[in-house]
């Protein structure tokens, strides 16, 4: 799945190239537009991550055979979208236990997009970010 | 777009600049707020009243033998007699402090509706009322066995006055609505929907949360039974707010909540209960933020309210016009009654993303349901982008938001 997915440290390096919102925010637009769609049979109630203004559905199988899990974003919001997309390439092929322990906050900080990531904006990516790690911990070695 | 100049007279053009130059939020600020229906800035008058309060006259009201106590509570009794100018309520006693619209609507809820209510009794809400207008009603219904009904609202956002009239009858126990939409602004006939609910004997709450803030309320002439609102969004402090009500309903009701204040005598046995407005008032009551209250309906007071109506209603005709032509664009709530707010969705884009993109430019909205779920299910909609106006906007932030929803449309 993650072969049509930007890795993440091209993404840092584009961001890192613009110096004004607008090009930040039409390229995290132009993410969220290349983010393929879930299937919208994937997009239960049970998949709905509470807690944002816009839609977001989120689902983690795992990968038989290999140790990595497969995760699925979407969103009815573009911003947001280009923002599971960030969050899934900061993702991509990483086991279970380095999913958990990956420090996101820090990704965003970098990426100078940390008010996204906080309650108040309302589109949930903190609860996002918590329930992949929830998640991905039931894939973890107990 | 046109100056100030077009949409108020050359004398309420000094007045209004000074109104803006009173809320220093306001002021000295680059932010374009327009979120008015969500809270209220607040000018300083209303500022100062809170922090004298606090530096000068702080106790506890009515109970202390000491000047400063009696200070306090002359305040805060002075501030309801304020209250009840302000809606011109008949008494003082009528006027109850509450911590707001939702906490006034629940009062009624809890004392007159488990009294009142019982199994084949009807409740009538409308499909454009706020959550806290909806859920208090839905518990009481659970609990006694009543029946709540909600009226269908047309496509221009309007109440169906056909379907109320239909839904009425002399089951009907009680009728509960917004005096103006806080999700799409229409201005409800409230007047008329009293007059029809008292012919088959009910009793009517109107919830006035954002009619306060925008219009001159007359709880006699409108003769609502309970009339609900909240402080903040009249430009006084969070967490106060008033439940009027008719002096027979509240005589009758029972109270809600015990403790200290609403008690006349106690016995480990026995309580006989204060009289009004105290029976309501459980504990040492929100003394502050009623003072500060009574200090914004003063600020109120002090200006011109039929010039400010004018001047925002030629706003918000302004704005809607303006973002009418934008490509896409749709208003939502199209009555020709309306008040302070402007609601809208764009063909193609999510609101999340349009308020992101206009909070990116200093432009503050609410994006969203507006906690009416059920009126956004009824437009199938996911929500909508709300611009909310109020006194101090002017045609630099109407030029300012037209401009950065401009550009956000361009992203999309
Ligand atoms: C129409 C309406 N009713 C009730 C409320 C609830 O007011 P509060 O949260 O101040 O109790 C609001 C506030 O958003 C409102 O707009």
């Amino acid at each position: 799945m993650s072969a049509n997915i930007t890795p993440i440290e091209q993404i840092e390096d584009d961001l890192s190239f613009f110096d004004d919102w607008e090009d930040r925010y039409r390229y995290l637009i132009d993410l969220g537009k290349a983010l393929p769609p879930m299937p919208e049979t994937d997009k239960t109630d049970a998949n709905i991550v509470h807690g944002c203004t816009s839609q977001v559905w989120l689902t983690v199988r795992s990968n038989p055979g290999q140790n990595t899990v497969d995760l699925l974003m979407d969103s009815d919001a573009l911003i947001v979208r280009g923002l599971l997309a960030l969050v899934l390439a900061a993702y991509a092929n990483r086991s279970p236990v380095d999913i958990v322990e990956f420090d996101i906050n820090a990704l965003f900080e970098r990426l100078d997009l940390l008010s996204h990531l906080s309650m108040t904006r309302g589109n949930g990516l903190r609860a996002m970010v918590q329930r992949v790690q929830i998640l991905a911990s039931e894939f973890t070695p107990h | 777009m046109d100056a100030l100049t077009d949409i108020a007279d050359e004398s309420s053009v000094a007045a209004l600049s000074k109104i803006r130059a009173d809320f220093p939020l306001i002021a000295g600020n680059e932010q374009v707020y327009l979120d008015n229906a969500a809270t209220t800035q607040k000018p300083q008058a209303v500022i100062d009243a809170l922090s004298n309060y606090y530096a000068r006259d702080n106790a506890n009201v009515h109970r202390a033998a000491h000047k400063l106590a009696g200070r306090a509570t002359e305040s805060y009794e002075n501030s309801r007699e304020s209250l009840r100018r302000f809606i011109n309520a008949e008494s003082r006693e009528q006027i109850i402090f509450t911590a707001g619209t939702t906490e006034s609507i629940n009062l009624v809820a809890q004392s007159w509706g488990q009294t009142n209510l019982q199994s084949g009794d009807e409740i009538i809400i409308t499909l454009l009322e706020h959550h806290s207008n909806i859920v208090p009603w839905q518990l009481l219904a659970q609990r006694t066995g009543a029946t709540l009904l909600a009226c269908n609202v047309t496509p221009e956002g309007e109440i169906d006055l056909a379907d109320y009239h239909a839904k009425l009858s002399t089951r009907t126990k009680l009728v509960s609505v917004g005096h103006v939409s806080n999700a799409l602004g229409t201005i409800n006939p409230v007047a008329e929907m009293i007059s029809a609910a008292h012919d088959k004997g009910a009793v009517v709450l109107v919830d006035g949360a954002q009619s306060v803030g925008h219009m001159a309320v007359d709880v006699q002439a409108l003769d609502a039974d309970f009339y609900a609102f909240s402080g903040h969004k009249m430009f006084g402090p969070t967490g106060i707010g008033v439940l009027y009500g008719k002096l027979e309903l509240l005589n009758a009701m029972p109270p809600w909540q015990g403790g200290g204040e609403m008690i006349e005598t106690v016995t480990i046995e026995h309580t006989t209960f204060n009289s009004l407005p105290y029976k309501f008032e459980a504990g040492t009551p929100n003394i502050a933020d009623a003072i500060g209250l009574g200090a914004a309906v003063q600020y109120i007071e002090s200006i011109d309210r039929s010039m400010v109506q004018q001047y925002e209603d030629n706003l918000l005709r302004l704005a809607t016009s303006a973002i009418a032509q934008l490509p896409g664009v749709r208003v939502i709530g199209t009555s020709a009654h309306k008040s302070g707010v402007l609601s809208f969705v764009v063909d193609g884009a999510h609101p999340g993303d349009i308020g992101t993109l206009l909070d990116q430019q200093d432009v503050a909205v609410r994006v969203g349901h507006h906690c009416a779920m059920p009126l956004m299910q009824h437009l199938e909609l996911p929500g909508t982008v709300r611009a909310s106006f109020s006194l101090y906007n002017n045609t630099d932030d109407l030029d300012r938001f037209v401009a950065a929803l401009t550009k956000a449309l361009s992203f999309l």
